[in-house]
């Protein structure tokens, strides 16, 4: 059994004195875990840092096998976030949440070209958590957990969308609201595609993706929590959009 | 293994279980030992108990010594207003084999680490906040590795020091001194290039 493809790093785990478990995301072969020889060794743990861009060569015995990976490196995206503190959130974030959420070895080439796109974003250009927001979309999407923001779920209407029930995940209008306002989540323009966003609309955005993510991903499908990286970007943007 | 070796084996199983030894290596090591016995083996085994009686963590800092205080934080001349944030101990080692800093130290145990479920409360951190407060301390110098999970500690603990009045600084990331351009990696040639400086 073996293959050859390209994938971002997701995490690394210390196997024995020199090796170490990798986990990738890759477009053909999606999550998927390996050793590697000499991983934990000066020549390669440099190169190993989450985020980056492999040239990964697997191969096993068995296809069930944990198997090996050969690895070159073609893109280290942690150097162009290292230094500034919310693009390191960010990279902390999409890593976790990858690795949490994607199942083994499943492809999902969607989330995946949005996951580069996000990922060469990062920390070079301006309007990156806009792209990371809808990256969040695009993964409760892949995991089957669509929000339904194209009409509202009381009128049917399309115009003056700006809620989204909880219990639903469907959009609700102004007028469809009524009394319960105040009891649903912020529908920000930017979550229908109308951009560009300001970071109040970002981060009301992230409330909403944060609450299907923490309910619907972790609690009902995985029944356990989100992980820490997720909450700490979202409160490092807060904080980030409250000194602007 | 027989009754007659079997300590040996028990001594041999142990070694190999020291970082660098596999159970070749700790055969070979034992066989040493018991060959030198008074020379090496004897003078191993005290000190060896010596050490695992009175090594301990220093309640201050982290580091390790034989006391609840090292000498580094009881020495006045290193009280110099000035802490160094290192990962482990083996990283405050190595900065002390270097001779060049003359401040104290701060041990924080780890790194925030999102995969072993390593968050703020697991290190020194809150300690830290507090010795910036009662020490008087104007600079603390972060030298945390140029990884991921070391500069996600950094920014972590820079935040929490922010309105202290303290300077917050971190080491210098680039081209090590005897590194060639072509064996560095793109990441580190980016940072190099980033924190270029007059010539």
């Amino acid at each position: 059994m073996d293959w050859r493809d390209q994938g971002a790093l997701l995490s690394v785990r210390r196997h024995g004195e020199n090796s170490a478990i990798i986990e990738v995301f890759t477009e053909a072969h999606g999550r998927h875990a390996g050793v590697v020889r000499g991983g934990a060794g000066r020549k390669l743990a440099p190169v190993l840092q989450p985020g980056a861009q492999l040239d990964l060569a697997w191969r096993a015995r068995l296809d069930e096998h944990i198997g090996s990976f050969t690895v070159e490196p073609l893109q280290s995206r942690a150097a162009a976030v290292m230094g500034d503190r919310l693009a390191l959130a960010g990279l902390n974030a999409v890593t976790a949440l990858l690795g949490f959420a994607l199942p083994e070895r499943e492809a999902h080439p969607a989330l995946y070209r949005a996951t580069m796109a996000l990922l060469d974003s990062l920390g070079t250009t301006e309007g990156w958590p806009l792209v990371y927001l809808r990256w969040e979309l695009g993964l409760l999407e892949e995991m089957g957990f669509g929000l339904d923001l194209g009409s509202c779920a009381v009128t049917g209407t399309r115009d003056d969308l700006v809620y989204v029930s909880p219990k639903s995940g469907r959009a609700v209008s102004r007028a469809g609201a009524g009394d319960w306002a105040d009891r649903l989540l912020p529908l920000p323009p930017c979550l229908l595609g109308q951009g560009p966003a300001s970071n109040d609309e970002i981060a009301a955005g992230l409330r909403t993706t944060g609450y299907f993510l923490e309910k619907w991903l972790a609690g009902e499908l995985l029944g356990k929590p989100l992980p820490a990286a997720r909450q700490r970007f979202s409160d490092a943007f807060a904080r980030h959009s409250g000194r602007r | 293994m027989t009754e007659a070796t079997r300590d040996i084996e028990a001594l041999i199983d142990l070694m190999a279980r020291l970082p660098g030894l596999g159970p070749r290596s700790a055969r070979r090591a034992v066989l040493h030992l018991i060959k030198k016995r008074g020379a090496v083996m004897m003078p191993l085994a005290k000190a060896m108990q010596q050490v695992a009686e009175t090594a301990r963590e220093c309640l201050n800092c982290g580091n390790i010594g034989t006391s609840d205080i090292c000498d580094i934080c009881r020495s006045e001349k290193r009280a110099t207003g000035e802490i160094c944030v290192v990962e482990d101990v083996a990283d405050l080692w190595a900065m002390e084999r270097g001779q060049v800093f003359h401040g104290r130290y701060h041990v924080l145990g780890g790194t925030l680490s999102a995969l072993d479920a390593i968050g703020p409360e697991e290190l020194r951190i809150p300690k830290l906040v507090d010795r910036v407060r009662a020490e008087g301390i104007a600079e603390v110098i972060l030298a945390l590795n140029a990884t991921v999970d070391g500069q996600t500690t950094a920014h972590y603990i820079a935040e929490a020091l922010e309105g202290m009045g303290v300077s917050v600084t971190s080491l210098a990331q680039g081209v090590p001194i005897g590194g060639e351009l072509d064996y560095l990696d793109d990441g580190t040639i980016s940072a190099a290039l980033k924190a270029r400086k007059a010539f």
